[in-house]
């Protein structure tokens, strides 16, 4: 396909609709924010009307990272898939494996051993507390507290550690696979997690003495990008923006998946639904994540860590060596994979951003018929308009930061 | 920095222009504070305390593709954001450099569907790509470097 | 299958004649398109499903006629149940109602619909393509676009291919 040199531009026609009758007139101004601009967390596009500096009204335009996953995944075998979970939300990747991997078990009826479920909420846990570290570095750093950046990043870097340790690749780990894991964790890995999470509620604390007394912090995140918990339910909002208004919704505590009802833990919740609201709940989460960690590093069981259900899942590499129905396991599951009964389900998981969803249908063959995700970033997303009005545009800075949106979850 | 061994007690050093020029265009390199996808994370890291490229010179992002010279294509370029992409190209001050970040940029990657352009030479020059999905922090700092020897060795016909 | 799911699909089981089926615990009501406003009304103000967590389209390319399904999915926070409703749409007649005036938040979602499968939806406030281009021609997650575009690169066939690819000027 040829490639078109015309950067897309919107008309007013278009957008009248959208827009007050000011701006027709020529009263208000329409300004364009993005899709490259420091602030927008990646290519996001926000189409402004401005009264000064008030935003009257906010449209954002998203699709600037569209990558068509859904329709690349249509043409792969259900192994295949999971290597492009990971990219959807890059800083969730864990997270989307196992929503990923959680459907296919439900799809195909797969037991997993309480051993890969254990580790699995532990680096989901890890993930999350990664994914606020970036949510609360961008954040600082929108709000001009660079050093709150160059920490966070420090500690993020001792979670990609231990991702690396436990799969080989920092980001992208595909380590959780459909019906267990990939290999048995390193004997390292207990060590560095616990002096992981030995050091990590200091460094919260650290992060707080920097920016939750700090006035410069909270004059322009109080009473900011305020949301009423109804509005937010009727939009679609999930996750810590949903919690900000207080409202008690988390996944993991009204749908457990992967044995977190055996955890105890809390939600903690905002009461006035604004920037500072929901910047205390994520700040409290990394600390009711490192008590997940910690229970479950304290009764990780042993045994397998993968199912030996032979249809769906490998035989160990081992044992290829000696037994020929190994042999033709492997065989058949690498070069065919395997048939998922016609049916269609949908797995909801509690991303760092809300409810990560994946809806997956079958028509009996090896490769998934359709796989539709439902990302918490657009649903977030979609309340902008009603967060940013009526205020100023230096504002919208930390309400864009706020809902932690990530463009390549919106996308896909 | 062992210059002033070199240089004698004259004070003085003999050099090519080229040389001169270069090297001086490579020790500060500004870069365009530019993410697109899951490489930018990355790049966030390699700016960031533990791998700190500003150890090359490096350590200003600038927001303005009118202020850098450098510009770093991290994650996956899509049908609609080549061609933003290539405005803020034509709008940096030759000379300019192209890093190609990661698999995506490179050539498409794990998507070759619709939606993704096959590689961002499409759209741009590229003088390096880096490879992996996503590179390393350190893996950027290499692309970096050789770009740095790239410009070392350019010829004094090639500025324009 | 909860009392709270059940009681909500005999209803509208009764009402409009919709088919219940049930796969891994999950109920999905199927049902004809014109119907959707009032199901979702129902469901909604009687059943307290008050929110829309996903709205998506599985096209059934020369397997299923007619060829598209819409799934809704519905979910109740005050009971946490959730339940799929299906509405089949024609190919040549490919429009339905929006559910945009009941869930606000189906703008997006009906948006993206009309960009990647080209199913129109009536009554919606602001039917624009969402994600690709504004130019851009063709519905392409429909299942008769092909996936890949380029074709894959082996040894044999490496450089005709790269040969063929367009490079960009300075």
């Amino acid at each position: 396909m040829p490639i078109h040199y015309e950067v897309t531009s919107v008309t007013l026609d278009e957008i009248k609709d959208l827009v007050s009758d000011r701006a027709i007139t020529g009263e208000t101004m329409l300004i364009n924010m993005g899709p490259q601009h420091p602030s927008t967390h990646g290519v996001l596009r926000l189409l402004l009307e401005i009264d000064g500096e008030t935003i009257i009204s906010c449209l954002p335009d998203v699709g600037f990272l569209h990558t068509g996953i859904e329709k690349s995944m249509e043409g792969k075998t259900y192994q295949q898939v999971e290597v492009m979970t990971d990219r959807i939300d890059y800083l969730n990747t864990v997270g989307n494996n196992l929503a990923y991997c959680l459907a296919v078990e439900k799809l195909v009826e797969l037991d997993v051993p309480p051993r890969a479920q254990t580790i699995r909420v532990i680096l989901a846990e890890l993930q999350r507390i990664a994914s606020h570290l970036i949510w609360l570095a961008t954040q600082a750093l929108d709000l001009a507290a660079q050093s709150v950046f160059l920490y966070c990043f420090r500690e993020r870097e001792l979670i990609l550690d231990i991702f690396e340790l436990v799969s080989g690749q920092r980001m992208m780990t595909t380590y959780i696979r459909p019906g267990g894991l990939w290999r048995e964790l390193p004997p390292e890995f207990e060590d560095a997690v616990r002096s992981f999470i030995g050091m990590f509620p200091k460094r919260i604390q650290m992060y707080e003495d920097l920016l939750t007394k700090n006035p410069l912090f909270v004059d322009r995140t109080k009473g900011i990008g305020v949301i009423s918990g109804e509005e937010a339910v009727r939009w679609g909002m999930t996750g810590p923006s949903l919690r900000g208004s207080g409202i008690d919704y988390d996944i993991r505590k009204v749908s457990p998946y992967s044995g977190y009802e055996e955890y105890d833990f809390d939600v903690p919740l905002g009461e006035y639904g604004d920037v500072f609201s929901r910047y205390i709940i994520r700040i409290q989460e990394m600390r009711e994540s490192v008590r997940i960690i910690q229970q479950g590093l304290d009764k990780l069981p042993g045994g397998p860590i993968r199912s030996d259900n032979r249809k769906f899942v490998p035989p160990p590499r081992s044992d290829l060596g000696t037994s020929m129905e190994a042999l033709i396991h492997h065989f058949k599951l690498w070069t065919e994979g395997y048939n998922a009964p016609e049916g269609a389900v949908y797995l909801p998981v509690s991303s760092p951003r809300g409810e990560l969803g994946v809806y997956l249908e079958s028509d009996g063959g090896p490769k998934p018929y359709r796989v539709h995700w439902r990302t918490p970033s657009y649903g977030n997303l979609q309340a902008m308009p009603i967060l940013a009005k009526g205020h100023l545009v230096a504002d919208l800075i930390a309400i864009i930061g706020s809902i932690d949106i990530v463009l390549g979850d919106i996308d896909r | 920095m062992g210059l002033e061994e070199k240089a004698g007690n004259l004070g003085i050093i003999t050099t090519t222009l080229e040389n001169v020029v270069n090297w001086s265009r490579t020790r500060a390199m500004w870069p365009l504070l530019s993410g697109l996808a899951c490489c930018a994370i990355e790049m966030m890291a390699a700016q960031s305390s533990h791998y700190d490229m500003s150890r090359f010179g490096m350590e200003l992002m600038r927001a303005s593709p009118r202020q850098s010279d450098l510009l770093i294509v991290a994650g996956r370029v899509t049908n609609k954001m080549a061609p933003v992409l290539r405005r803020l190209y034509d709008q940096m001050p030759i000379p300019k450099w192209v890093i190609a970040m990661g698999d995506c940029a490179s050539n498409g990657g794990v998507f070759n569907n619709y939606a993704i352009i096959q590689g961002v030479d499409e759209v741009l020059p590229v003088d390096v790509y880096v490879a992996g999905c996503p590179p390393r922090p350190e893996a950027l700092i290499n692309g970096i470097l050789l770009l740095y020897d790239k410009v070392q060795g350019e010829k004094i016909t090639h500025w324009s | 299958m909860s009392d709270h799911i059940q009681q909500a699909a005999e209803t509208i089981k009764k009402k409009f004649k919709a088919e219940v089926s049930m796969f891994r615990d999950q109920v999905t009501l199927q049902f004809d398109k014109v119907h959707i406003l009032e199901v979702c009304q129902i469901l909604r103000d009687d059943f307290s499903f008050g929110v829309l967590t996903d709205e998506t389209v599985v096209d059934y390319w020369q397997r299923k006629e007619p060829r598209f399904q819409i799934v809704y999915q519905l979910h109740s926070r005050e009971h946490d149940a959730r339940i799929f409703l299906r509405t089949p749409v024609a190919e040549d007649d490919s429009s339905t109602l929006s559910v945009v005036p009941l869930y606000p938040n189906a703008n997006w979602y009906e948006r993206e619909i009309w960009d990647l499968f080209g199913i129109r939806f009536e009554g919606h406030p602001d039917l624009r393509r969402l994600l690709l281009p504004k130019g851009y021609e063709g519905h392409p997650l429909r299942k008769d676009v092909p996936i890949k575009v380029e074709e894959t690169r082996f040894s044999f066939n490496y450089d005709d291919i790269d040969l063929g690819k367009p490079r960009a000027e300075e």
